[in-house]
C-alpha cells in the first residue's frame, strides 16, 4: 500500500445559511480545497462524498453525479460516489479517498461532505436523524437522537458518578473553542449556568449539550505522498484510517455507555500507525452531545473509563492542557451538518498541524479524528502527522 | 409508517414473540433470523416472552418528532426482559416514578396514528409493576 497525504483542504462557514443551496456549499468547500492544493479540476481522478440524507432534507438524490456535475468534472467523466453512514458519512468518505489512493487505484482524490438541514423545519429534522438509529424498533416506539444520548448520560451518571456540572463543563470548553474559530457556527462563549439553565430535550440532556442543526460542507484532497510536494509545501501524511462497526440499536450493545466501534476503530488506528495514545496531540472527537465527547475521550483510550469528567474539569482537554479535545469547537460550538462533520475534522487538524489555525492554534506533529455514525453502529478513527 | 410495514411486525409489536436459538440458548427481541454467535450453526425459533423485566436506563422525552409531540413529556427507557433480550420502550408512569432497575410489565396500548384519518398503530408499552 501506497503513503497518502492531504495536499489541499477547505471548509465553508459552518451555520443556518438560508441563502445558500445543498449545490453551492459543497461547490464552495471544494474550491477552497482546490485552490488550497494549487490544482485544477483536470487533475482529480475521483470524488468520494459523504452525506447522510440529502433525500430527506432537500429530496435530492444521486448526489455523487450532482457534485461531479456542479463541480465542473461530470463531462470529463472523474467517477464520484456517495458514501453514507448518518453521522459519520464524511468520515467514511475520507476512508475512501485514503483507500482509492493507498492501492494505486487513483491519485489526486477528492474526500468531501456536505448536508443542508434547515431546509426543513426542526419536527423533520429530529425525525430524519432518528434513522441514524434503528427505525423499527428505537424511532418506531418514541425515540429520539437526543434520547438514546440521554439514556447512555443516565446510565453512565448512574455508574460512574459523572456530575451534571462536568457534563455542561465540556459544552463550555467547546464553546470557548468554537469563540476562536471563524467557520464555528457559534462563536461565543458561554458559562455552566447558560447549560444549566437552558431547557431540557431528554432528562439528564439540555439544550446546551446537544449539537446544532447545521449548513455546511468540507473537502480535503489526498494524494500519494512521494507526489504531494508537487502540490504543496506543508503535506499532511495520513497515518492510519480505520473503521468499525457495532449493532445498530442501544439496546443490543454489550455496554450502554462504552462505543465498543470507537474501542476497536482506535485500536485499529493506532496498530495501523505504529503509535500509542500518548504520541496523540490534539483529538477532533464526535461530541455530538457532551455525554459523547466524555465516552470518546475513555473509549479512545487516553483514559480510563469514569475518569474524563474530572479531566474535563481540570482542563486536561482544553486549548492549553495536555491533550486538546476538538480545537475547532467540535460539533457542538463548530456545529454539526451531520455528512459534512467528518471531513471538517480532518479539515481542523490539518490546519492545526500545518499551524494555520491561528486562535485556536495548538502545539503538535499528530493528531487523530474520530467520526461516530448513530449511537456508535460506525465509528471511523484516522490519525494524521507532520511529514 | 405503511400498514404493510407495520402489519408485518403485529405478532412482535403486539406479543411480544421474538426468536431465539436452539443452539446455543440466546433468546432475540427484536426477532434476529440469524444468530450472531451461533452463525450457520445457529437455529433460530419463534419465542414468546412473558413480558417481565427491569428498566436498565431512561429519559423523559421533552422534544419529540411530530408523530410524538402530543405526548410529550414521556418516559423512554431501555427495559431488560427476564430472558435476558433488551428493548427501548415507553413506560406509562409519570415521570417522577420512573427508576434504575425499576420492575416493569408489558402492556398493550396504542403507539401512534398516521394523521387524522390514518390507521392506528398499537403495540408494547411497560407498566411499573408494584
Amino acid at each position: 500500500m501506497r503513503k497518502v497525504a492531504v495536499i489541499g483542504v477547505g471548509c465553508t462557514p459552518f451555520g443556518e445559511k438560508w441563502e445558500t443551496s445543498f449545490r453551492n456549499l459543497f461547490v464552495d468547500a471544494g474550491a477552497r480545497a482546490l485552490e488550497d492544493a494549487a490544482i485544477s479540476g483536470e487533475q482529480i481522478d475521483e470524488l468520494f462524498v459523504g452525506n447522510m440524507s440529502a433525500g430527506r432534507f432537500v429530496d435530492q438524490e444521486h448526489i455523487g453525479a450532482l457534485i461531479a456535475d456542479y463541480a465542473g468534472l461530470a463531462t470529463k467523466h472523474v467517477p464520484s460516489t456517495r458514501v453514507e453512514a448518518a453521522c459519520s458519512s464524511g468520515g467514511l468518505a475520507f476512508r475512501q479517498a485514503v483507500t482509492a489512493v493507498a492501492s494505486g487505484n487513483a491519485d489526486i482524490v477528492v474526500a468531501a461532505g456536505v448536508e443542508k438541514m434547515t431546509d426543513v423545519g426542526t419536527g423533520a429534522t429530529v425525525d430524519t436523524l432518528a434513522g441514524a438509529a434503528d427505525r423499527e424498533w428505537e424511532g418506531f416506539p418514541g425515540a429520539t437522537f437526543p434520547g438514546l444520548y440521554a439514556m447512555i448520560a443516565r446510565d453512565y451518571m448512574h455508574r460512574f458518578g459523572l456530575t451534571r456540572e462536568q457534563l455542561a463543563m465540556v459544552a463550555v470548553k467547546n464553546h470557548r473553542n468554537g469563540a476562536r474559530n471563524p467557520n464555528a457556527q457559534f462563536q461565543k462563549e458561554i458559562s455552566i449556568d447558560t447549560v444549566m439553565q437552558s431547557s431540557l430535550v431528554a432528562d439528564p440532556l439540555r439544550l446546551f449539550d446537544c449539537s446544532p442543526i447545521t449548513d455546511g460542507a468540507a473537502a480535503v484532497i489526498v494524494a500519494p505522498l512521494e507526489r504531494a510536494r508537487e502540490f504543496t509545501d506543508t503535506p499532511i501524511q495520513v497515518l492510519s484510517s480505520a473503521q468499525a462497526s457495532d449493532t445498530i440499536a442501544l439496546h443490543d450493545r454489550r455496554d450502554i455507555s462504552t462505543l465498543d466501534a470507537t474501542v476497536a476503530a482506535a485500536n485499529r488506528a493506532f496498530q495501523l500507525a505504529r503509535l500509542e495514545r500518548k504520541d496523540i496531540d490534539m483529538v477532533e472527537v464526535h461530541d455530538c452531545f457532551t455525554i459523547a465527547e466524555i465516552c470518546a475521550i475513555e473509549d479512545l483510550g487516553f483514559c480510563s473509563k469514569g475518569e474524563a469528567g474530572r479531566l474535563t474539569e481540570e482542563g486536561y482537554t482544553a486549548l492549553d492542557g495536555t491533550l486538546p479535545v476538538n480545537p475547532s469547537g467540535g460539533l457542538k460550538a463548530c456545529g454539526h451538518p451531520v455528512g459534512a462533520t467528518g471531513i471538517k475534522q480532518v479539515y481542523e487538524i490539518v490546519m492545526q498541524l500545518r499551524g494555520e489555525a491561528s486562535g485556536r492554534q495548538v502545539d503538535g506533529e499528530i493528531g487523530m479524528t474520530h467520526n461516530v455514525g448513530g449511537t456508535g453502529a460506525t465509528v471511523v478513527c484516522s490519525i494524521l502527522g507532520v511529514v | 409508517m405503511s400498514v404493510a410495514r407495520f402489519w408485518r411486525k403485529q405478532p412482535q409489536r403486539y406479543n411480544l414473540i421474538g426468536t431465539s436459538c436452539e443452539t446455543c440458548g440466546r433468546a432475540f427481541f427484536p426477532p434476529r433470523s440469524f444468530c450472531p454467535e451461533c452463525r450457520r450453526d445457529g437455529k433460530i425459533v419463534d419465542h414468546a416472552f412473558a413480558g417481565t423485566g427491569h428498566v436498565v436506563t431512561f429519559t423523559i422525552i421533552r422534544t419529540a418528532s411530530e408523530a410524538f409531540e402530543h405526548l410529550t413529556p414521556y418516559v423512554l427507557a431501555i427495559v431488560e426482559l427476564d430472558e435476558g433480550a433488551r428493548l427501548t420502550s415507553q413506560i406509562v408512569c409519570t415521570i417522577d416514578e420512573v427508576s434504575i432497575g425499576m420492575r416493569v410489565k408489558n402492556v398493550f396500548r396504542k403507539l401512534g396514528s398516521d394523521g387524522e384519518s390514518g390507521p392506528l398503530y398499537y403495540g408494547t408499552k411497560f407498566i411499573p409493576v408494584k
